[in-house]
């Protein structure tokens, strides 16, 4: 998780000088090629991006991704036990972003417990429990990605269900 | 699965939207806030916004461009369907733009037709009629109330009316309603049997520091980043004081202010603030103290419950035999026998030498001078150390941490801070002025880095006529109710159902007393009003209870009244209340209430000109022209009429101009087209005494002070600590209805020690039912490994299972409840229900990734 470190030393420095300072480089992910979607209007139009192959998934080895753009970063995680609203043959395979939705700031994978912490405020999300924030200041459960798997292995997200942090529509 | 709102946008604040001062109506910090609205069909761009940036973009984290689906609604104004944004104001000095889980979600738990959001609200009056409550005017309910009520009393003779009512801000509380119902019921009237929203009784949760002299919020906020040490004392900041621990504590912990220190204080050493912690509990604060200060900067003294004035009394006796001590501070701040004392009672005889007052039936210690109080509060560390459980070398690393002069020999700055841990706990008064006596003994009171203050529930918001014919001790009205007194009961926001002690019985015998009222009006259908009130009276004097309940939504208690009445809240009135550092501050209206709700202040109005109406029909105009002085017509009449009396200088005009900022109380004066405040109290070294000096709480450690603690401790397997939670805001009245916080809480959690559970066959979600001799609740099991063995905790106030409901009727001499002691067996009653099926059991606490 180099990158998510990144973002905790951006966030422990923004913290210290009560925010304004920009965080420059904090989404490198490249964004996959995007598939047609036929367009409903009522709903916000996100992108089918494929994000991985299941090949590239180690169990509880979170994989960054960046979804639905490039400056929206998050993980792909593969938790070898089937949880709800996971995807695959395994129904394992989960994708979350990993901006903080209380502040923004990046976090932390713990695999030890399969928790995501923000080591600047201290609130915790449950990767099994569908991103259900264990304890915390946000008022959001951590926004995660609808994920679908097709027969080659190949990883698409196709929305996601909660607002993410810092963008007022999640497709900018 | 989680809750999730699937929400993917949210409208954008235009630039013209008009924008309003909110503080957060929830806990005492006080966070800034800023209400947004705007008209239904219009909305801001990526480009064009209030908040003048680019929301084409990734915003940065911290950014104050980006609201959460919470912080939004769609609610009326002026009757008009408006979008409404509560954020975070990153100006305020408080919270510096964060928004605790509670706050941010003030939008969402506001009442909407269009989201349908908080659809419980009461809109209406509400009389039991026909078997069931129907709606109703106010002159119909307000007639009701008046025509029973003026049949129990007469001058001079109020004691069958019995009154529960909030003395807190924020929520709806605040000045203006503090001041309208206690203009009622003690300027009007003078009823005595009354009590306040969270305990039996109408007394303060902190007499003895007042006592001693010491006003219980002295500090300002930023004392916590210029300290040396934080003394925290049964309170969890992190969870129930969020911003403060997050905006203040946590600068002081990291070393972050140090360069604030070195400019303000100079010439005296300065590091990153220690923390010394008195807690039986492991709460998320230590961990988080841990995290932000390191371990070797913790001091985590984990006693057994309810020792803290032996760990007090000992550090006190340490300090002094140090010879750590502020001798100038406590010769020339504090009671030293040779001045006159302001008030002892107890007979013509002059007081023994050092006594400022004995001890009596209203102070349950004595106080006096430093040599008076180390005398009989000696208690050597191993003494100590023995009943606190904790090994001697850490009370004396405590009593360094506290007082130890700094390298160079300047006074080591403390700041004490202690909540409802010793409030709710075992013998209140002396605990409490123990831990004053340490804040005494080492000069820091009222001066930058110290202060001895509570930490706070709800904000302030406290204005009334005296309560001086209440009487010390006051009635402890819950037991009197049991007990058959009272026949009129007037309730303002008080549900004693969920939060009071010895809640089984009660809920018990105020059921069935209610119910006679009920079957006699259910016998009276049809009947005039004449008939009604005559059958109404008829049952009380059986033995009934006639009872009136207003709040914003129908309570459980509210379960039992007869007549109901709406209130409004902050927001959906303008709203004054005073922080932790007594910063008072103007939420502003920016909606409207549902249907045809009412500020309290206006329905304690309503209720005093009707009674007036009522008691001069009667015959009995002198009584009657005491209800004169109503004729308000807004919440900034009553405002005017009881606290702009009392602080000239502080009109709505000039706090709205003071914004989220506020000002400091007192407030002394008015220039500069601004109101100038109080940063921190006591700093000229003059104390709350006529000879202008503090006084030592001279009170011995005695054991279970509270009647059945020990006996109970016996009998029972478990301890059940209980208090509050981060997510879930007091008694939930509104929370009950967050789908966000209903999904993580369905029940209220009792985390219990793995092996326990293990033990008694219970696994992680099951309901438990929790049981004693004096009743029992339920709870759901929250495996937790750094409980101790036999050592739980469980929400409290929840609607889904009552705490109170096994907590034995012990209260101290002046009647504080010590909810905290509490001691039962646990059986499991239940798997985990479905709506338990998706929740996750991971510790609450920090760990790095």
């Amino acid at each position: 998780m180099k990158r998510c470190d990144k973002m905790v030393d951006i966030g422990r420095r923004q913290f210290l000088r009560g925010g304004g300072v920009a965080a420059a480089g904090m989404a490198t992910a490249m964004v996959m090629p995007t598939e047609v979607q036929a367009k409903s209007g009522a709903l916000l139009e996100y992108p089918i991006n494929r994000l991985g192959n299941m090949s590239n998934l180690k169990v509880n080895e979170p994989m960054e991704v960046a979804y639905p753009d490039g400056d929206a970063p998050g993980v792909l995680l593969k938790l070898g036990k089937r949880v709800e609203g996971g995807a695959g043959p395994d129904g394992d395979i989960v994708g979350f972003s990993t901006m903080c939705p209380h502040k923004g700031f990046g976090l932390n994978y713990n695999a030890g417990d399969k928790t995501f912490n923000c080591p600047v405020h201290l609130s915790r999300f449950d990767a099994e429990a569908g991103g259900q924030e264990i304890w915390g200041h946000a008022t959001q459960n951590l926004p995660q990605y609808t994920l679908r798997v097709d027969d080659k292995g190949d990883i698409y997200a196709e929305g996601i269900d909660e607002l993410l942090y810092g963008r007022l529509s999640n497709v900018l | 699965m989680a809750y999730k709102r699937q929400i993917d946008r949210l409208p954008i604040i235009p630039k013209d939207a008009k924008e309003q001062n909110v503080t957060c109506s929830y806990c005492i910090v006080g966070c800034g806030y800023k209400a947004y609205t705007w008209p239904i069909k219009k909305e801001g761009t990526a480009t064009s916004n209030a908040m003048g940036a680019d929301l084409g973009k990734q915003q940065d984290p911290n950014t104050s461009a980006w609201y959460s689906p919470s912080m939004y609604n769609v609610v009326k104004q002026d009757g008009k369907d408006v979008h409404l944004v509560i954020k975070p104001d990153p100006d305020c000095v408080v919270n510096s733009g964060l928004g605790s889980v509670r706050g941010a979600r003030m939008a969402e738990n506001r009442n909407s037709n269009v989201t349908n959001t908080q659809q419980q609200r009461l809109t209406d009056p509400q009389v039991w009629r026909n078997g069931t409550w129907q709606q109703t005017s106010w002159d119909d309910a307000l007639d009701l109330v008046a025509q029973v009520t003026a049949r129990f009393i007469d001058k001079g003779k109020e004691d069958d009316l019995f009154v529960s009512m909030f003395d807190h801000g924020g929520s709806a509380g605040g000045y203006e309603n503090t001041w309208g119902t206690g203009k009622l019921y003690f300027e009007s009237m003078k009823v005595k049997n009354c009590r306040i929203h969270n305990r039996p009784a109408y007394n303060s949760e902190v007499h003895s520091t007042r006592d001693m002299g010491v006003g219980e919020l002295n500090y300002a906020y930023e004392d916590y980043e210029l300290t040396d040490t934080i003394f925290l004392v049964g309170g969890n900041p992190l969870e129930t004081q969020t911003n403060l621990f997050l905006n203040h504590w946590v600068p002081g912990m990291r070393g972050d202010s140090i360069g604030k220190k070195k400019k303000e204080l100079p010439n005296e050493a300065h590091a990153a603030a220690k923390v010394v912690i008195v807690e039986p509990r492991r709460t998320v604060t230590v961990n988080a103290c841990e995290e932000f200060a390191g371990k070797e900067n913790v001091l985590h003294l984990q006693i057994n419950t309810g020792s803290d004035l032996a760990l007090f009394n000992t550090l006190f006796t340490y300090i002094a035999d140090m010879g750590w001590t502020d001798k100038d501070f406590i010769k020339n701040s504090t009671f030293d026998g040779t001045t006159k004392p302001r008030a002892v009672t107890g007979g013509d005889s002059p007081p023994p030498k050092g006594v400022a007052q004995i001890e009596d039936a209203a102070h349950p210690a004595v106080l006096g001078s430093f040599e008076v109080a180390r005398k009989a509060c000696k208690m050597s560390v191993a003494e100590g150390a023995k009943i606190c459980g904790v090994s001697e070398a850490d009370i004396k690393l405590a009593a360094e941490w506290l007082a130890k002069p700094k390298q160079g020999g300047a006074r080591r700055r403390t700041v004490s801070a202690y909540e409802k841990g010793i409030i709710w706990g075992n013998d209140n008064y002396r605990t409490i002025g123990a831990l004053v006596n340490i804040a005494l003994v080492t000069g820091n009171v009222g001066r930058p880095g110290g202060g001895v203050c509570r930490l706070g529930g709800h904000q302030e918001g406290y204005y009334r006529p005296s309560d001086a014919h209440v009487g010390r001790p006051a009635p402890y009205i819950d037991d009197l109710l049991i007990k058959g007194n009272g026949k009129v009961h007037h309730i303002w926001a008080n549900d004693h159902y969920k939060t009071t002690l010895n809640a089984t019985e009660f809920k018990r015998v105020y059921n069935k007393r209610t119910n006679m009222v009920k079957e006699a009006m259910d016998a009276a259908a049809g009947g005039t009003r004449e008939q009604l009130v005559d059958a109404i009276v008829k049952a009380v004097n059986a033995g009934g209870l006639f009872t009136v309940d207003v709040d914003i939504i129908h309570s459980q208690i509210g379960k039992a009244a007869h007549v109901i009445l709406p209130a409004v809240e902050a927001g959906e009135m303008n709203l004054t209340s005073m922080s932790g550092e007594r910063r008072l501050r103007l939420t502003e209206k920016y909606m409207d209430g549902p249907g045809s709700a009412m500020p309290d202040c206006l329905i304690a109005a309503g209720l005093a000109q009707n009674l007036e109406r009522v008691l001069r029909a009667s015959g009995k105009g002198a009584y009657a022209d005491q209800f004169k002085g109503y004729d308000w017509k807004t919440e900034e009449d009553a405002f005017m009429d009881g606290y702009n009396k009392g602080n000239p200088d502080v009109t709505y005009d000039r706090l709205r101009a003071m914004g989220t900022n506020g000002v400091q109380e007192p407030v002394v004066g008015y220039k500069d087209g601004k109101l100038v405040g109080t940063t921190r109290l006591y700093t000229d070294g003059k104390f709350g005494a006529a000879d202008k000096r503090a006084r030592f709480c001279a009170g011995a450690w005695r054991g279970w002070q509270a009647k059945g603690k020990a006996e109970q401790k016996e009998k029972h397997a478990f301890y059940i600590n209980n208090g509050r939670s981060n997510l879930n805001w007091q008694n939930q009245f509104l929370d009950q209805e967050n789908d966000f916080v209903l999904d993580r809480t369905p029940f209220p959690f009792i985390e219990m020690n793995p092996d326990d559970m293990k033990e008694l066959g219970i696994n992680q979600g099951d309901l438990v039912e929790v049981h004693n001799d004096v009743g029992a609740t339920q709870a759901m099991a929250y495996p937790t490994p750094t409980a101790k063995r036999k050592e739980t905790f469980m929400l409290f106030g929840s609607p889904m299972g009552q705490q109170g409901n096994v907590v034995n009727n012990g209260v101290n001499e002046l009647i504080l409840p010590d909810y905290k002691h509490c001691w039962a067996n646990i059986r499991k009653i239940a798997d985990a229900p479905a709506a338990v099926k998706h929740l996750s059991f991971k510790s609450k606490e920090y760990v790095a990734g």
